[in-house]
Formats: C-alpha cells, structure tokens, sequence
C-alpha cells in the first residue's frame, strides 16, 4: 500500500515536470540560441544552454530603430489606453451595480447582448475608418475601449459593497461624486488592479486592430514589427549592419533575440502579479 | 408616469454623467457596426459609403454558396474549433487533479505559475516561435527528426499538418491556465469525503475518480456546454499568422477569409455577408449553451 503510493507521487511528479518544462522549453531554447557563437547555431548544435556565449545579437536588436519605435508605440498605447479603459469601465460598472439605476436593466441587457452578437469585422472597419481613427493613435485605445465580461466583474465587486458604506458618506453630506471617487474606488483597488492588468496586456498583446487600422510604420506596436522582423523576414538594417562588420550575426539568433526582448517585459513582470490575475479569473467565475 | 422618469433621471442625474462614456462607446462602436450590416445587401461604393450605396438584396450571399471555397472555409472553422475541444478540454482537467494530488506546495506554485504564463503571450510572439521552432533547415523539432534519420518536415508548408499544430499550440497555451477553475473547484471539496474513502480502502488513483472528479462535476459540465458554445469562435490572429496559401485546403476559416476578402481585396459588401451568415450560426450556438447552462446551473449544483 504504502509502496503505491509512491509510485503515484513519482509518477506525478515526472508528469508534471515535463508540463512545467513543455511550458518552459522554447524560452530555454530561444535564450540558448540568441546567446550562442554562430558557427554553433549555424551548425544547428545548441538545444538547451548557450554554446560559446556572446551578446553581439543583441547589440544588433538594440540597434534596430523599427524596435525602438515599436516598444515606445506600445508602451504609450498601454498606458493610455489602459487608463482611459479602466476608467470608463468603472464608473459605468459602478453606476450598473446601482439596482434602482433608472434604465439600468435595459442598458446592462443592450451591453449583454453584444456578447453575443456583433456588426463583424468588415461593419465595424468600415464605421471606425468613417470616423477618421485610420493611422491614429486612437485606434488602439477607443474601438475597443471596455471589454463587457470585465465590466461585468466589476459591477459584479461593487454590488458587494455594503449599502451602509454609501449611507454613511451619504450622512456625511458628501456628492454621489465625491461617495464614487473618494470611498467607492479606495475600496476597489484589488479589482481595479486585476482589470487593469488585463486590459494592459490584452493591449500589449494587440495585433489584430493595429493590422486593421494603422498603416503608418511609424505607429505601428511592437508586435507588427515583431511580425516583420520575425515572420515576413524584413530584418533590414541589423543584418545588413551585421553583414558589414563581419561579426556573422545569425538570422536564427537574430530572430530569437527580437521574441524574447518584445515579452521581456510580460516574462520579468508576470510572476510578482500572477496572483492578481488568478483572482480575476476567480471573480469572473462567481457571476459569469 | 414621466414625471417619475424624469424625477429618477434628476436623482441619478451623477450616475448617467459617470455612465456616458461607456454608453456612448457602445452605441458608436457596437451597435452602429450592427446597423452597418445592411452594407451586405448593398453594392458598398466608396464614395456613397455604407448608408448610401444601391441596394442588391441578396447578390452577395448566393456569391458565397455559389462559391467552392464556402464549403471547405466552414468545414475547416468547424473542425478546427472541435479538435480544440477534444484535445483542449480535457487537458486542463487532467492538469488540475494532477495538481491536486501534489503534496509539495513549492513544487505545486512553480508547475501553476510556470503553466499559466504562455497564455499571456500574443499571438505573434507563439506564431513566431512555432515558425522558428519548425522551420525545416534551422528549427529544433526538424533537427531531432534528422539526428533519427529522417527527412525534415516542411511543417508550416504543408495543409495536413496545420490543424495539428494549430490545436497542440492552443493546448500548450491554454493547459494551466484553464487548469485554475478546477483547481478553486477541488479545493472546495469537503476533506471529510476523502476520508471517508481512504477508510474504505480507496488508494489515491480511486480517491481521484471517485472523489475529485465527481466533485468537480458540475464545473465541467458547465464549462463544457459554454465551450461548445464558442465552438465557431477560433481566434482570428494565430490562425491568420500561421497559414498561407500552401496551407488554405486545411488552415483558412471565416474570419481570415473574411479578411482577405474584404480588407485586402475590398469586396466589403461580399465578406460582411459571410461574416453575417456565420455570425448567426454563432449566435445560435452560444444562445443554446447559455440557455442549456443555465438550465443545469440550477440542478447539477449538488
């Protein structure tokens, strides 16, 4: 009996590590190779650790303006975008979490029922392209603005509130104003953190609009240059650079090099805020 | 009657301003493309624009059944969204009882945290390492086919290995993190059952069907009718980013035909009218799973 058991967790263990590793293995490999000497990449030898260890392909990454101006074009549509739609979602979600709100019911029918149906793509280009959001900024931030199962989780937190804390500050004279930002959102940083970092790496993570609407090279986020670089192979100035020193950059090490430095940021941040987005799942589950 | 609506307007007056943003966003931006739809029956015209172009009633969606493509575009929609549940489903199930059964708490966070990180990354950064990782000359899988001695794989290249890749790279994206509702669901088992079982004689494994997966139940039912639900719903950016002419037979669903048709070759008023077509179907689909879901919510929760 006992001897089963054992067996049972050895087993366990083993599968589980080879989850973990399957999980890990193409960061394992891609660091590997970006940081190994080319004739090794070259003749197709590193798998698991760097073999003849140098950083001259990313010197060559750091090289690339394309890069630059993709990480800054992402960096300003996450802030931005992250703020505007954290915000709207939590005075509309904390509004709808009012059961007497008048029209209430019919405007959280009206936002449930695009869960499920929606113009389409080509409806929804055409009408965002008439508003003038082509080669703008704005189009990564408003067409997509609030995500309705994040503000359903949302409302779905504030309802939970109890009514005394809104009477009380009621007693004490203050507006529905100053009740909403002064006591409601102290109240709310947990979820307002977990929204928010969802919205910030749905934005970070967006392709789809930026291919839709942005034509400008010069506005595109970093992963329509991720794209270029890594899947339509216009690897441009760094090779070329590379080519003319004679330092004999590998396109494979180069590419690997662009991956990793464009989720970089998701890879080093993740693990701290891990916890935050589990929560969210959690709460999603409660109403959804 | 209205002087009451009119008395809550002024009572709520703070919550509308405070509600504005959102309602404005969703009527520009969600049922304004609802509305844009009519584009479908209509010979769109860049200069008349969508309100104004001359109507065609129904040209648009005898194109599309006229069309060879139309039956292997919904086939491979079809079939891509059910292999992802047959292989995608279970996984995290397994996944997470696996995970239950772990004693070691450190060991535990490491496989969670570890596992549920590919599914925050984008499309383009998986859709550029699977590239990478296959390519036949350079890639890490066609160099261990070779050390065995064979031939290397054109993966990418070639229609019958689409669906394959496309549904493991789902699966390896989405294992863990799907793996987190079962594991809330186990915990909240009542230990005392388990107990109960060991004094019966029940090893771990028998613990686990008898126990675990009976606990769990209503969770994977529940999950599993939404699933189906969204069995149409494939995401459009890995699918776009992997496939290519060579691959089309197996590879092209709606929303990238879609996109061919209508942002690259500007047949807008042609692709709004698939994109409707199949936009009802999955309507029909997810309505049923809600309606059936809700149904079982009430009942299956023991």
């Amino acid at each position: 009996m006992v001897k089963r058991i054992s067996i049972f967790n050895i087993v366990n263990v083993v599968i589980l590590a080879i989850v973990a590793f399957s999980a890990l293995f193409p960061f394992i490999h891609m660091a590997a190779v970006s940081l190994s000497a080319s004739e090794f990449v070259v003749r197709n030898e590193v798998s698991f650790w760097p073999k003849g260890l140098q950083f001259e392909v990313y010197k060559e990454v750091f090289k690339d303006d394309r890069l630059f101006t993709g990480y800054r074009n992402t960096i300003l549509y996450v802030v931005l975008g992250t703020a505007i739609s954290l915000a709207t979602t939590a005075m509309a979600a904390y509004s709808l979490s009012r059961s007497n709100l008048v029209f209430g019911k019919t405007i959280m029918m009206m936002i449930v029922f695009t869960m499920f149906f929606s113009g389409g793509m080509i409806p929804t280009y055409l009408v965002v392209r008439s508003y003038g959001f082509m080669n703008s900024i704005w189009a990564m931030v408003i067409p997509n603005m609030i995500t309705s199962v994040y503000l359903i989780v949302m409302r779905t937190f504030f309802q939970g509130i109890p009514r005394e804390v809104e009477e009380s500050s009621k007693i004490d004279g203050a507006s529905d104003y100053r009740m909403f930002f002064s006591i409601i959102l102290p109240l709310s940083k947990a979820v307002l953190m977990t929204i928010g970092l969802f919205y910030a790496v749905a934005i970070w993570n967006n392709f789809f609009t930026a291919l839709l609407y942005l034509r400008d090279e010069s506005l595109y986020p970093l992963q329509l240059i991720v794209r270029s670089i890594v899947m339509v192979g216009q690897v441009g100035e760094a090779i070329d650079a590379a080519g003319a020193d004679g330092e004999g950059v590998v396109l494979e090490s180069l590419k690997y090099a662009v991956i990793l430095v464009s989720t970089l940021p998701i890879l080093v941040i993740y693990p701290f805020i891990q916890k935050h987005f589990v929560n969210g799942v959690l709460i999603g589950s409660v109403k959804g | 009657m209205n002087t009451s609506i009119f008395r809550k307007i002024r009572r709520d007056r703070a919550f509308l301003v405070l509600l504005a943003p959102a309602l404005i966003f969703y009527i520009l931006f969600r049922y304004v493309p609802m509305f844009g739809i009519i584009v479908s029956f209509k010979d769109y015209n860049l200069f008349s624009g969508i309100w104004k172009s001359e109507w065609v009633g129904l040209r648009y969606y005898k194109m599309f059944f006229d069309n060879p493509d139309a039956f292997n575009i919904i086939r491979n929609t079809f079939l891509l969204g059910l292999y992802k549940i047959i292989f995608g489903f279970p996984a995290p199930i397994i996944l997470a009882l696996l995970l239950n059964e772990l004693k070691m708490k450190r060991y535990k966070r490491f496989v969670q945290t570890v596992s549920y990180m590919p599914h925050f990354l984008s499309p383009v950064v998986v859709a550029g390492i699977l590239v990478m990782i296959l390519s036949p000359s350079t890639g890490f899988v066609n160099q261990i086919i070779q050390d065995m001695g064979f031939e290397p794989i054109n993966f990418l290249q070639k229609a019958d290995w689409f669906r394959t890749i496309y549904v493991s790279s789902e699966v390896w994206q989405e294992i863990g993190w799907g793996s987190i509702l079962y594991l809330a669901a186990l915990t909240s088992i009542d230990p005392q059952l388990y107990e109960a079982a060991r004094m019966d004689g029940a090893n771990r494994w028998r613990q686990m069907w008898h126990v675990s997966i009976p606990g769990i139940m209503p969770a994977i039912v529940i999950l599993f009718i939404l699933q189906i639900g969204k069995i149409m719903e494939l995401g459009f950016d890995k699918v776009f980013l992997l496939s290519n002419a060579a691959t089309y037979e197996t590879a092209d669903i709606i929303s990238t035909y879609v996109y061919r048709m209508g942002i690259t070759s500007a047949n807008f008023s042609y692709a709004t009218a698939i994109d409707l077509f199949m936009g009802i179907i999955g309507l029909i689909f997810v309505y049923s799973a809600n309606v059936i879901s809700r149904k079982l919510g009430d009942t299956s929760l023991w």
